[in-house]
């Protein structure tokens, strides 16, 4: 049976040039980038250079803008409780879209309980914020503005630029996470107009274990973890050397592969997504069109009248791995809060499923889930009441209505 | 069974699910859930001389929430009214081999949907 990974934004595989990179630091090179002998001055070496690999991946001015994290979650939280504790004299207010990733959404919740205020702003049934509503909602007390780059869930490409234009006239900082995007769409800071900007590397074929947080060097931020003075003492805790190591070379690999790359996974999704269209009846997509407002990498479908975790599971008996909901929530039994926030149907919500193209996905793979989705779709379906009641006629599709409605 | 990988008696259940679709002449059909909760079964039920002699499911729902229905219309099988009635979710879980804790409301959901066809045989014997 093949094996078709369709899930590369949940993690993918490590680039082997990053791997051999990284293998001297385990044993060999095994000193803490703290101490003050020659092992540790290997290791600040590495983090030297890592720190000018990433500066460079994102074109930030200096290196010293770079902070070193475990992961995109720590950054996320990092970002944004560190920038309301250090504002928290100026302000209390914080604006994000309302499809931030939960990482951004829970730091703002567990700020709310601390005396700190929040707007989210709404996004379209597409996923898109709208520069205008991020300006209505500014105030003298907003002290950040959060807004995704791309959607992790859906894929929407968020209109940074614009925002970026309105939070710099106001002084606020403004965090862009690329935790989906990084390693797909090229990503310069001082265009966008980012103070704060993360991402990780296992996104885009470096280690698990290191996040990336970008820092403009006006921004004020206060550390979340104390104890230490790593990371220009905003972030304190033994550097993860090994794992930093090889995400270096990921972003340099990423930078030079990104135009290969990026082609790459927006033809297969373009030949997936018409495929499916073809072949699937009652199929929505969500999020917008493939093209240049929806990230390369996703499809995000819903299949009515078939539940997306029995969908996944049977897909993945068949060989072909994907999300369902979101990647991060497939356990957790509600619908994403992204597919809430576009407005889609709760039952469509369900039903809905993530495929995420990667670098070494082929047309062999395009072609056998072509072939196989359909397939798993009808056996669920044969299965399903709702689809039952659908072909007896007692109960109608959302996305093509027999019956169509009045218009009022 | 611990973490949430599917036991061998789910995957065999919900890959080759038994007694699919409908009873044309059922005795009794329950149907309980909600597609925008994630979880719809209906069950359908012939009963002949006090006892269920056939019983067929369809479900909307993950990988657990089929292999339950399935293994459940093989459970009720040969019951008199009275036991169905007493259908518990316990049987269902044992006999997938456990079920992990994020999925426990699929044999829940199954015992609701056994009660309500046998319920519903009951009111229709009574008009």
């Amino acid at each position: 049976m093949p094996s078709i990974y369709l899930d590369h934004q949940a993690a993918t595989p490590l680039l082997p040039e990053a791997f051999e990179a990284m293998r001297p630091f385990f044993a060999d090179a095994f000193g803490s980038a703290s101490s003050l002998h020659q092992h540790g001055l290997r290791a600040r070496d590495a983090l030297v250079k890592a720190r000018e690999q990433m500066a460079g991946f994102i074109n930030a001015e200096s290196a010293e803008d770079i902070i070193f994290t475990s992961d995109g979650t720590e950054s996320a939280n990092l970002a944004v409780k560190g920038v309301a504790h250090a504002n928290q004299r100026r302000g209390n207010h914080i604006v994000v879209s309302a499809t931030e990733h939960p990482s951004v959404l829970g730091s703002v919740e567990s700020l709310e309980k601390q005396g700190f205020t929040c707007t989210k702003v709404p996004v379209d049934s597409e996923g898109f914020i709208n520069p205008e509503d991020v300006r209505a909602v500014l105030t003298d007390n907003t002290i950040l503005v959060a807004v995704h780059y791309a959607n992790h869930d859906i894929g929407t490409i968020e209109p940074i630029r614009s925002i970026g234009e309105i939070v710099a006239g106001r002084g606020i900082a403004f965090y862009v996470d690329a935790e989906a995007s990084a390693g797909w769409m090229p990503i310069d800071v001082q265009a966008l107009g980012a103070t704060l900007l993360s991402f990780s590397s296992h996104k885009f074929y470096g280690p698990k274990g290191v996040g990336v947080l970008y820092r403009h060097r006006r921004a004020r931020l206060e550390g979340i973890l104390h104890g230490g003075v790593q990371e220009s003492g905003r972030r304190a805790g033994t550097e993860n050397i090994p794992a930093i190591v090889g995400a270096g070379v990921a972003a340099e690999v990423a930078a030079r592969e990104l135009p290969k790359r990026a082609g790459h996974v927006a033809r297969l999704q373009k030949r997936l997504w018409e495929g499916l269209k073809a072949k699937v009846p009652y199929l929505k997509l969500n999020g917008p069109e493939p093209g240049p407002h929806r990230l390369g990498t996703n499809l995000n479908v819903s299949v009515e009248f078939v539940e997306g975790e029995g969908l996944l599971l049977m897909l993945d008996t068949r060989g072909i791995a994907v999300a369902s909901g979101t990647s991060c929530v497939s356990k957790s039994l509600k619908v994403s809060h992204v597919l809430s926030a576009i407005g889609l149907d709760h039952a469509l919500g369900q039903s809905a499923i993530l495929l995420t193209l990667g670098k070494d996905n082929t047309d062999a793979d395009i072609d056998y889930v072509l072939e196989t989705l359909p397939q798993v779709v009808s056996k669920l379906r044969g299965m399903s009441p709702a689809w039952d009641e659908f072909q007896r006629g007692t109960a109608d599709s959302v996305i093509e209505p027999r019956v169509k409605m009045k218009e009022s | 069974m611990s973490d949430d990988g599917a036991s061998p008696a789910v995957l065999d259940h919900f890959l080759n699910p038994r007694n699919v679709g409908d009873l044309p002449d059922a005795d009794g059909v329950g149907e309980v859930g909600a597609v925008s909760c994630g979880d719809v079964m209906r069950i359908s039920i012939k009963v002949h001389e006090g006892r269920i002699a056939e019983a067929r499911f369809r479900t909307f729902g993950c990988g657990a929430a089929i292999a339950a229905s399935s293994v459940t219309t093989e459970l009720v099988k040969g019951r008199t009214v009275d036991e169905a009635l007493k259908f518990s979710n316990q049987e269902v879980s044992a006999a997938l081999g456990g079920l992990p804790a994020a999925k426990s409301h699929c044999p829940v959901l199954a015992e609701e949907a056994v009660k309500a066809a046998v319920e519903h045989y009951l009111r229709k014997r009574k008009t």
